[in-house]
C-alpha cells in the first residue's frame, strides 16, 4: 500500500504554491512515497511519556527595549523588488480572487 | 612554499610582520582560482576587484597603526547563503539569481571587522537542501581529489576551495552534516559548533532550530581562529547563546588526550560502512590509545531514529520558511502579465524558482504538518528528539567525547545518487544527531581509504558549549597523524 498517492501530493503543491506539471507530480508521488516509508519507522519508538523537543537548547522569550534605531531606508527596501511603483511593492492583483 | 599553500595563521602572522602584504596574498589566490575554478566550479561569484579592493584596505588600516586581529588580511571564501552587500547572494537557486541582499549577515560583518578579505562567494546545494552540491542551480562542485567526484554538501563549494587551495579558509552552515560531511569527503577541517554558538542572522534560513554556522580550514588550528573571528553572542538572532566562546584557538594549540575518556558510538557502524572509511577509523581509536587516552564502546540507542526524525523535523522547519519566497518583495517573479492574479503567480513562480530537491522538502514539511498526520511524523519526530538529547547526556556522563567515522562511505561519483533521495540522505547518517541535539562536532581529516584512495574524516562530538573538545582531542589526533605521514594529508591529493 503506498503511504501517500498522487492527488494527495497534488493537494500538498497546492498548499505549498508549486504550480507543477504532471510529470513532476507523478515523479514527486513516486519519491515522497519512499521517503514517507521511510519516516515513518520514527513511529516504531515507545515515546508516550517523552516530551517533544521542538529545539535543541531550552529557550525563552528575548525583548529588548523598544527603541527607534536606523533602519533600512525605501530605496535599500525596494532594491530587490520585481516591481516597485511610488515607493511600494508593486504585487499582482490580490482582491476580488474566486475562493 | 608560495602563499597559497600557507595556512590562515602563518598567512595573518606574514603580513602583520610585513612580509607581505593582503594584497599579494590575495593577487596570489585569485591566480590560483583562475588556474583550477574552471575543473573545481568551486565558486558562484568572484570579483577580483572588490577582493582586491579590501585587501588594500586592510593594509591601510595596518599602515594606520590599527591593532588588528590574527586573521586581519587573509582570504576567505564564503557560502553563498550568507547575505553579503557588495556580492550577489543567490543560496544556489533561481529564484535568488543576481539578488543583491540590503544588509550584511552578523558572520558577514564580523569577518570583515577581522580584517578577513572575501574572494568571492561559493557553491552549494540549493538553500543548503543536499549532500552533494548536485543540487545547486548552477551545476555540481567537483571533489579536488577526483573531479568526478562530488565535495559533498550543502557546503561543498566552501570545502573544494580550501581543499583546492583557493582560499585558505571558508564559511559553511551545518544542518544535518553541511559542513563536516564536505570537509570529510575533501580531505579537510570542519566544524560545527554548539547551536547558537555563532549567529544565524542574514544566514537564509533551512531548518532554523538546526541551522549552526561554522568554519573550514586545512588545520585544527586555522578553523579554531575562524571560529573564535566569527562566534559569540549576536542581539540580532534570538536563539543565540549569552555565554562566552568556548577557548577553541587555546584548545587547538594545547591538542592533547592524556588521561581523556572517549566513547565509540556502537550504532555508527555494520552494514553500509565502507571497509575503508571503518579501517582508517580503528586504526585512529588505536592512535587515540597510544596517546593516552582511555577508549570505551558505548550504545546510543536512539540514534538509530535520528536520520528519519530530522527528515520531518527540517522539511516541516523548511515548509514555513521559504513560504517568504513568494514573488512579491525581491527575487524571481514569473508569469505577472496582468491577468494572473498573486497566488497564481506565486505558485509558478515557486515552480520555476525552486529545484527538485526543495520542492520534495516543502511538500513533505507541508504533509508532516498537516491535521491528521502532525502526531504521527512532526510530533513523534519531536520526541525522538528528545530521546537523541537524552542518549547524548548519558553518554557524556562516561565520557568526554565521542567519535565516530563522518560519514559512512569517501566521496561517491557525481550523479550515482541524484534523483534518488533516500540513498542521498544516507550520507548525513553520523553527523544528523548532533544537529537535533544541539552540542558540538568536528570532522578530522583521518587517511585514505585502500579502495579507492579517497579521503576518510573522524568526527569528534562534544556536549553543548564543549567546543574546545573537539579542537583539543583534534588536534592531538592532527600532530600525530603529520607524524606518521611526514606532512598532511593534502600532501598526496593529485594535482590539478
Amino acid at each position: 500500500m503506498s503511504a501517500i498517492t498522487r492527488d494527495e501530493v497534488a493537494h500538498l503543491a497546492r498548499l505549498s504554491r508549486l504550480a507543477l506539471s504532471d510529470d513532476e507530480l507523478d515523479h514527486f508521488a513516486t519519491q515522497l512515497d519512499d521517503i514517507i516509508g521511510a519516516v515513518a519507522r520514527v513511529a516504531e519508538v515507545a515515546a508516550e511519556d517523552v516530551p517533544p523537543s521542538s529545539h535543541a537548547l531550552p529557550l525563552t522569550n528575548v525583548f529588548r527595549a523598544d527603541e527607534v534605531r536606523p533602519s533600512l531606508t525605501p530605496e535599500q527596501a525596494l532594491s530587490g523588488a520585481p516591481a516597485v511603483e511610488d515607493d511600494r511593492f508593486r504585487v499582482p492583483r490580490i482582491l476580488g480572487e474566486e475562493a | 612554499m608560495s602563499l597559497t599553500q600557507k595556512s590562515a595563521a602563518e598567512l595573518g602572522r606574514l603580513i602583520a610582520s610585513g612580509e607581505t602584504s593582503a594584497v599579494e596574498v590575495a593577487q596570489a589566490h585569485l591566480d590560483r582560482i583562475t588556474s583550477v575554478e574552471g575543473k573545481v566550479k568551486a565558486f558562484l561569484h568572484v570579483d577580483a576587484e572588490t577582493t582586491l579592493a579590501q585587501a588594500r584596505a586592510v593594509d591601510e588600516r595596518r599602515a594606520a597603526g590599527e591593532e588588528l586581529g590574527p586573521l586581519a588580511g587573509v582570504p576567505i571564501a564564503h557560502k553563498d547563503v550568507f547575505t553579503t552587500v557588495d556580492m550577489p547572494t543567490t543560496a544556489g537557486s533561481r529564484i535568488l539569481e543576481n539578488w543583491r541582499p540590503p544588509y550584511d549577515a552578523t558572520i558577514t560583518r564580523r569577518l570583515r571587522e577581522a580584517g578577513l578579505v572575501f574572494l568571492g562567494k561559493t557553491n552549494l546545494d540549493e538553500f543548503a537542501m543536499g549532500s552533494s552540491t548536485e543540487n545547486s542551480a548552477y551545476g555540481p562542485t567537483h571533489n579536488p581529489w577526483d573531479l568526478t567526484r562530488i565535495a559533498g554538501g550543502s557546503s561543498g563549494g566552501s570545502a573544494a576551495a580550501v581543499a583546492a587551495f583557493e582560499a585558505p579558509l571558508s564559511t559553511g552552515t551545518d544542518t544535518g552534516g553541511s559542513i563536516r560531511q564536505p570537509a570529510a569527503v575533501t580531505g579537510i577541517v570542519g566544524m560545527k559548533p554548539t547551536y547558537g554558538g555563532s549567529s544565524r542572522y542574514g544566514l537564509i534560513a533551512f531548518a532554523s532550530s538546526l541551522d549552526t554556522p561554522g568554519p573550514f580550514a586545512r588545520n585544527v588550528l586555522d578553523a579554531a581562529l575562524l571560529h573564535e573571528a566569527f562566534s559569540g553572542h549576536d542581539p540580532y538572532d534570538s536563539t543565540s547563546i549569552e555565554a562566552p566562546v568556548p577557548p577553541v584557538a587555546e584548545a587547538a594549540r594545547q591538542g592533547d588526550v592524556a588521561g581523556l575518556r572517549i566513547g565509540v558510538i556502537k550504532e555508527f557502524s555494520g552494514e553500509g560502512y565502507q571497509p575503508g572509511v571503518m579501517a582508517r577509523f580503528r586504526e585512529t581509536v588505536e592512535l587515540l590509545e597510544s596517546l593516552g587516552a582511555k577508549v570505551v564502546e558505548l550504545s546510543c540507542p536512539s540514534f538509530t531514529y535520528a536520520l528519519p526524525a530530522y527528515y520531518l523535523i527540517a522539511p516541516s522547519e523548511v515548509s514555513s520558511n521559504l513560504a517568504r519566497f513568494d514573488a512579491m518583495r525581491y527575487g524571481l517573479r514569473v508569469g505577472d502579465d496582468g491577468t494572473r492574479s498573486a497566488e497564481e503567480v506565486m505558485a509558478l513562480t515557486r515552480a520555476a524558482g525552486f529545484g527538485p530537491e526543495v520542492k520534495r522538502r516543502i511538500m513533505l514539511g507541508t504533509y508532516a504538518l498537516s491535521s491528521g498526520y502532525y502526531d504521527a511524523y512532526y510530533g513523534q519526530a519531536q520526541k525522538v528528539r528528545t530521546l537523541i538529547a537524552r542518549d547524548f547526556e548519558a553518554a557524556f556522563h562516561q565520557v568526554d567525547v565521542l567519535i565516530s567515522p563522518t560519514t559512512p562511505t569517501t566521496a561517491f561519483p557525481i550523479g550515482e545518487r541524484a534523483d534518488d533521495p533516500m540513498a542521498m540522505y544516507l550520507a548525513d547518517l553520523c553527523t544528523i544527531p548532533t544537529n537535533l541535539a544541539g552540542n558540538a562536532a568536528i570532522s578530522i581529516p583521518c587517511g585514505l581509504a585502500d579502495e579507492d584512495d579517497l579521503p576518510v574524516g573522524l568526527q569528534i562530538i562534544a556536549p553543548v558549549l564543549g567546543d574546545d573538545r573537539c579542537y583539543r582531542v583534534g588536534a592531538a589526533v592532527e600532530r600525530a597523524l603529520h607524524d606518521r605521514w611526514g606532512g598532511d594529508l593534502l600532501s598526496k591529493a593529485p594535482a590539478l
